[in-house]
């Protein structure tokens, strides 16, 4: 239990009559990139921002980094990373001053922005680049980047909602081998994703349908539970099943 | 602490390097001062006006060069008949005709009473009221050296005096009236338009899930504002004081002091504002047609509330431009202290807490 970077129990959101997530349970490893998948309105996002604090759930439980979502928002917040659908740094800062701002709104001291900068340029190779405005960068870099800053102060977990919108297949295979390497140092990822060749990066994944979760297994063993020969057609009979 | 040091930095960054805004945010009360100081005014200058002098003796020529010397008026022809008064009011130039009578000196000296008309183009109304006004002050006056000369047994003269504004400038009036009209447009405006940039960009999420608090997120977006206001105050403030002469009678502290009042009103009606609305366009439609209207329209700077419907009067009291340009004018031009004018004071103070506890509240459910 201990071990578990996100636990849930019987997590419920309601909007007025409209269940957006419905007592959801699952659990989360240490280290382990955890898929997150359903169709738009499955009540992905409204989960995952329970999780980040920016929703208070109507009901059940749930310990991320093992503190609780209701109580402990403040300790949690230190530990996480997040990243947005939306694209989400300041076009009219300069990469540095990017790095800068988000190494210092997590309370980094100069040194240790000083540095992370240094590596974080170095292994995207954009040290060129480190004084041009963000606006001028190809969107699959702008991509890598606000991943890299949402990991720069070292989290426990970090949020990933549909990071690769938009993304040519090339760069989404090098953001995700930027994942791996995360994942590889103890982070856990919890990535929300449309992308069904995705799915099958992940070490387990679980399908929503209708604010509920109907399937959670390593992707090997939904294929064989439900028969199919890819992901896709294993979300298609999922989602099919309920209309 | 160090946090919010590298927020406002970054909302620093944001400030200078749009330099379109900035440009309109310290190019625009120079030009609004500038214009409204020599462009629009209801002073009266060189009027032009047409004389029909049916007499054409020394006394309807003193008159006449009385008329002139004051500089209010310029005579721009003289007219020959009655039927020429119409034609010069059609070509536009002349604002103001007066007619001196055939008998005025005789009728002045013999019969006690002369009569003269001053006919003036009314489709102006408020320049005609005053064209009269100056018109007939002057007439007085001549009158008066005329008895002077012969020493009426009895009269009574009443005197005039502009208090507080002797040569009654416009530009006294519109100092106070810009400068509610920047600070508002600055702190309520740009403030409400910066925080919902953040929400449409998304940015506002992350800012949300990181460990800043939402008041230091606030807190950081409105303190670069504060300080941009209060500049552009103290820039309006000296071109008020070096270009026209503008007095400021008061404590200056006080003034200062009442400005970042103000300027905090504005914000918090900003921050109310972006708590609302979730785009940037709506933030700057509601900024202007719900802020900028009223500040022009309702605080008695282009017109006097005295002369409203008791209704509008009534709505002009939740105005926080009604009450700060009262301040400004008391405390700049009648030379008032804090107790004189703790009132509008109060009011404003009372207006930002409640606009404050308001967009707390919207905050909060929004979150929840």
């Amino acid at each position: 239990m201990n071990n578990n970077a996100i636990v849930t129990k019987d997590l419920t959101k309601r909007f007025g009559d409209f269940t957006a997530t419905n007592a959801i349970t699952f659990e989360v490893g240490q280290g382990e990139i955890f898929g997150f998948l359903g169709a738009n309105g499955a009540g992905k996002t409204t989960a995952m921002r329970m999780l980040c604090g920016l929703l208070k759930p109507s009901s059940g439980e749930a310990k991320v980094a093992g503190y609780d979502i209701y109580t402990q928002t403040e300790q949690i917040k230190k530990r996480i990373g997040y990243m947005s659908q939306k694209f989400s740094l300041y076009e009219d800062l300069t990469v540095k001053e990017n790095i800068r701002f988000y190494g210092g709104i997590y309370g980094l001291s100069n040194r240790q922005i000083k540095e992370k900068t240094r590596q974080l340029l170095a292994r995207l190779q954009l040290e060129k680049e480190a004084g041009h405005l963000v606006s001028s960068l190809p969107l699959g870099w702008k991509q890598k980047l606000s991943f890299s800053i949402a990991v720069l102060h070292d989290p426990s977990i970090v949020f990933l909602d549909e990071p690769t919108g938009g993304v040519d297949p090339i760069t989404r295979r090098q953001f995700w081998d930027l994942i791996y390497e995360s994942a590889d140092k103890g982070v856990t990822i919890f990535v929300t994703t449309h992308y069904m060749d995705e799915a099958e990066y992940c070490n387990r994944i679980s399908i929503m349908v209708d604010g509920k979760i109907k399937a959670l297994d390593t992707p090997s063993g939904l294929k064989k539970q439900y028969n199919a020969g890819s992901m896709n057609d294993v979300f298609l009979q999922l989602a099919r099943a309920k209309s | 602490m160090k946090q919010f040091f590298v927020f406002v930095r970054k909302e620093c960054y944001h400030i200078f390097r749009d330099k379109r805004t900035l440009l309109i945010l310290f190019g625009m009360p120079l030009v609004l001062i500038v214009l409204f100081g020599f462009a629009i005014t209801n002073e009266i200058h060189h009027v032009q006006i047409a004389v029909l002098d049916q007499s054409r003796d020394s006394y309807s020529q003193r008159l006449v060069q009385k008329m002139t010397a004051s500089r209010y008026f310029t005579v721009n022809r003289y007219l020959s008949g009655e039927k020429d008064i119409e034609p010069a009011f059609r070509q536009g130039d002349v604002k103001m005709v007066m007619v001196i009578p055939n008998r005025f000196a005789h009728d002045f000296f013999h019969e006690k009473k002369a009569a003269i008309q001053l006919l003036t183009d009314a489709s102006d109304p408020n320049t005609a009221t005053t064209l009269i006004n100056y018109a007939n002050s002057m007439i007085m006056q001549y009158q008066q050296e005329l008895t002077g000369e012969l020493k009426l047994p009895l009269t009574i003269s009443g005197e005039v005096q502009m208090v507080y504004n002797p040569s009654l400038k416009g530009v006294f009036l519109f100092v106070p009236g810009v400068m509610t009209l920047i600070l508002m447009l600055v702190s309520a405006m740009m403030t409400s338009i910066t925080i919902t940039r953040e929400k449409e960009l998304g940015t506002m999420e992350i800012l949300l899930v990181s460990p800043l608090k939402p008041v230091m997120i606030i807190a950081g977006k409105v303190i670069p504002y504060i300080v941009l206001s209060f500049l552009i105050a103290l820039i309006i403030l000296a071109m008020g004081a070096w270009v026209f002469a503008m007095p400021v009678k008061g404590s200056l502290l006080l003034l200062l002091l009442e400005c970042i009042l103000f300027g905090l009103t504005a914000l918090s009606l900003g921050i109310l504002i972006s708590s609302v609305t979730n785009s940037q366009q709506t933030a700057m439609m509601i900024s202007l047609m719900g802020l900028m209207l009223p500040t022009i329209l309702l605080s008695g700077f282009v017109f006097p509330l005295e002369s409203m419907p008791k209704a509008l009067q009534v709505v002009a009291n939740a105005i926080p431009a009604k009450w700060f340009n009262i301040i400004l004018k008391d405390v700049m031009l009648k030379g008032m202290g804090l107790r004189q004018v703790w009132m509008p004071t109060l009011i404003l103070c009372g207006m930002t807490v409640f606009f404050l506890a308001v967009s707390i509240r919207k905050f909060k459910i929004r979150l929840s």
